[in-house]
């Protein structure tokens, strides 16, 4: 495929129909919670964007999150859009190696010197730039060398985005997100462990559409689709609501899908589109398998205190805590007591009692 | 500090800490109290003293008419918001997981809409017992910083509660959550050193009235 050709072409190309392009078009904006009447401009942008280069970097990695948004979409329009990207450089998925996939990136980085866009996914270790190399270029000098002709910055999944797993304690490879070596770019997180493939093809629309990142949120992330908490999208919430909880993963509770809370659900700190968007073609997602939100889209999600501790739960032995301070607290009340007493039979004893006669010889002291 | 730093350290040590203060300064409070003693009546029984101080533990629960006349808001709103405490720290269903967590024991939670709706209840009625004491020429002058301070420790957790349980959106959901276990933490911490330890000592007072009252063989 031509690189002059344009998005409209290519998908025309590809035997995708005009009406089936209008349908992701019109989704698309729906999920960014546009207006419908930006569906015709997001169309018309579409239709005319030329194939934008991007470079894909994979650092402190475990392909998860390329699996996630190669393979589940690969037939449909999504995909189709996410082929019809110029990915000039993705080490996995190209047939090049060595010197001349570097040779690849550094063409694509001249040629469109400011106007690319750089996914990165996969952490950055800073400990010893030995721990990661590609082609024996550090992790961190590539990133940085890459990042200074991007127009702007995906960090996909939560390695990129936060750290992620290699960053979980004690982190050992001293990994740091992207946004913590960059600062000088337009980073956007779209995380999770891995993120929905959908949230990805959907950043790159709205750049491809309005030539602009996203509204982000606090983290960094696109409000369109970590906008709400999982908790409050959850089809199992009125569960939570009724105080219905499965106690084990085999109960009855489990097995007549009551709310996973109690099984260390952390959906109410965990923000994606997991519960509206779900994962395989809209098949499902990990609460209506049955499983616990882990909360995999947050930062340190691996070194929250436990995946299967309920939020409210205490993470250290508060028990054990209690009962030494009710030894400790009785013991120091009796001898407290002890002195108290001690100290009133003392004044009982040096107590002096007052005579008249004392009186008397007060009164005729004045 | 990241926010799941934070929210893991309110759940661990700063829990820890708290309870060790918490339970420490109460067994101390009570035991002090207990090590008092009594001089050993020697008049006749005329009744059961066991039986008049548990007899009185419960009757005091009912406000008798001459003060409910007297002094209605007081008894109304204070009333409500007690049982307001009540329901939201024992009966909310993640609140009773951290119960039988620490003390294995568990009892079936009411639904969180009315555990929500109590909440803001209990909230209007501490802000209008708020308004009463300063508004009220003889309360306010008998009203000193740590009448402030119990009440400010007391509504703490319910606003913070409140907002994380919506998450209302003035910091991400985690740092919510941890500024809610965190004032729940304050209040353990000034518990056994302020009026709060009333709620332990009024049990102790009314037993002891009671018991008074039971050897007299009268009502008390």
């Amino acid at each position: 495929m031509s690189k002059d050709e344009t998005l409209g072409e290519a998908l025309r190309r590809q035997g995708i129909t005009r009406r089936g392009f209008l349908k992701f078009c019109a989704a698309t904006a729906s999920m960014m919670a546009l207006p419908p009447s930006m569906v015709p401009a997001i169309a018309a942008a579409l239709e005319k964007a030329m194939r934008p280069s991007v470079i894909w970097l994979s650092f402190q990695e475990c392909t998860g999150c390329t699996e996630s948004l190669t393979r589940s979409h690969s037939p449909t329009v999504e995909g189709l859009i996410f082929d019809t990207i110029s990915l000039d450089y993705h080490h996995t998925l190209q047939a090049a190696s060595g010197s001349a996939a570097e040779a690849a990136r550094e063409a694509a980085m001249e040629e469109n010197y400011g106007k690319y866009i750089l996914v990165v996914d996969g952490s950055i270790p800073t400990a010893n730039p030995g721990y990661s190399t590609i082609a024996g270029i550090s992790n961190k000098s590539m990133l940085l060398d890459t990042a200074k002709g991007a127009a702007a910055i995906v960090a996909v999944g939560t390695c990129a985005a936060y750290g992620g797993i290699p960053k979980a304690k004690p982190n050992p490879t001293g990994a740091v997100a992207v946004s913590d070596l960059i600062k000088d770019k337009p980073i956007i997180n779209v995380s999770g462990c891995p993120p929905i493939p959908v949230v990805i093809t959907g950043v790159l629309a709205h750049f491809l559409t309005f030539g602009t990142i996203p509204e982000l949120d606090a983290l960094g992330r696109p409000k369109a689709y970590y906008g709400q908490s999982i908790h409050d999208r959850c089809y199992r919430r009125p569960f939570y609501d009724k105080g219905l909880f499965a106690n084990t993963f085999d109960d009855e509770g489990a097995k007549k899908g009551w709310c996973l809370y109690k099984l260390g659900c952390k959906g109410p700190t965990t923000y994606n589109a997991c519960a509206t968007t779900k994962w395989n073609e809209g098949t499902s997602f990990p609460i209506e398998a049955g499983h616990p939100c882990l909360g995999c889209s947050e930062p340190d999600f691996w070194d929250g205190g436990g995946f299967y501790k309920a939020l409210s739960m205490p993470t250290e032995d508060i028990t054990r805590a209690a009962v030494y301070a009710v030894g400790a607290g009785a013991a120091a009340g009796v001898a407290l007591g002890a002195m108290n007493r001690a100290k009133k039979a003392r004044a009982v004893k040096t107590h002096e009692k007052v005579t008249i006669n004392d009186l008397e010889k007060g009164a005729d002291d004045d | 500090m990241t926010e799941t730093e934070l929210l893991l350290w309110v759940r661990g040590p700063a829990l820890q800490i708290a309870t060790v203060i918490f339970v420490l300064g109460i067994v101390v409070r009570i035991a002090g109290i207990l090590m008092l003693g009594r001089k050993k009546n020697l008049a006749e029984a005329r009744g059961s003293a066991v039986a008049g101080g548990l007899r009185t533990i419960l009757s005091r629960s009912i406000p008798d008419p001459g003060t409910l006349q007297r002094s209605t808001f007081n008894v109304v709103a204070g009333y409500i918001f007690h049982i307001g405490l009540f329901i939201t720290i024992l009966l909310f269903a993640p609140h009773i997981l951290l119960i039988e967590d620490v003390f294995g024991v568990s009892w079936p939670a009411l639904p969180t809409p009315i555990v929500d709706a109590t909440t803001v209840v209990t909230i209007i009625a501490l802000l209008a017992v708020l308004i009463h004491r300063l508004r009220h020429p003889v309360m306010r002058f008998l009203s000193g910083f740590q009448d402030y301070l119990v009440w400010l420790v007391t509504i703490l957790p319910l606003v913070t509660g409140y907002l994380a349980f919506h998450r209302v959106g003035i910091a991400p959901p985690p740092t919510l959550l941890a500024i809610h276990i965190l004032s729940v933490e304050l209040l353990m911490v000034v518990f056994p050193f302020t009026k709060l330890m009333h709620t332990f000592s009024l049990f102790m007072a009314r037993y002891y009235n009671g018991a008074i009252s039971g050897y007299k063989g009268v009502k008390s």
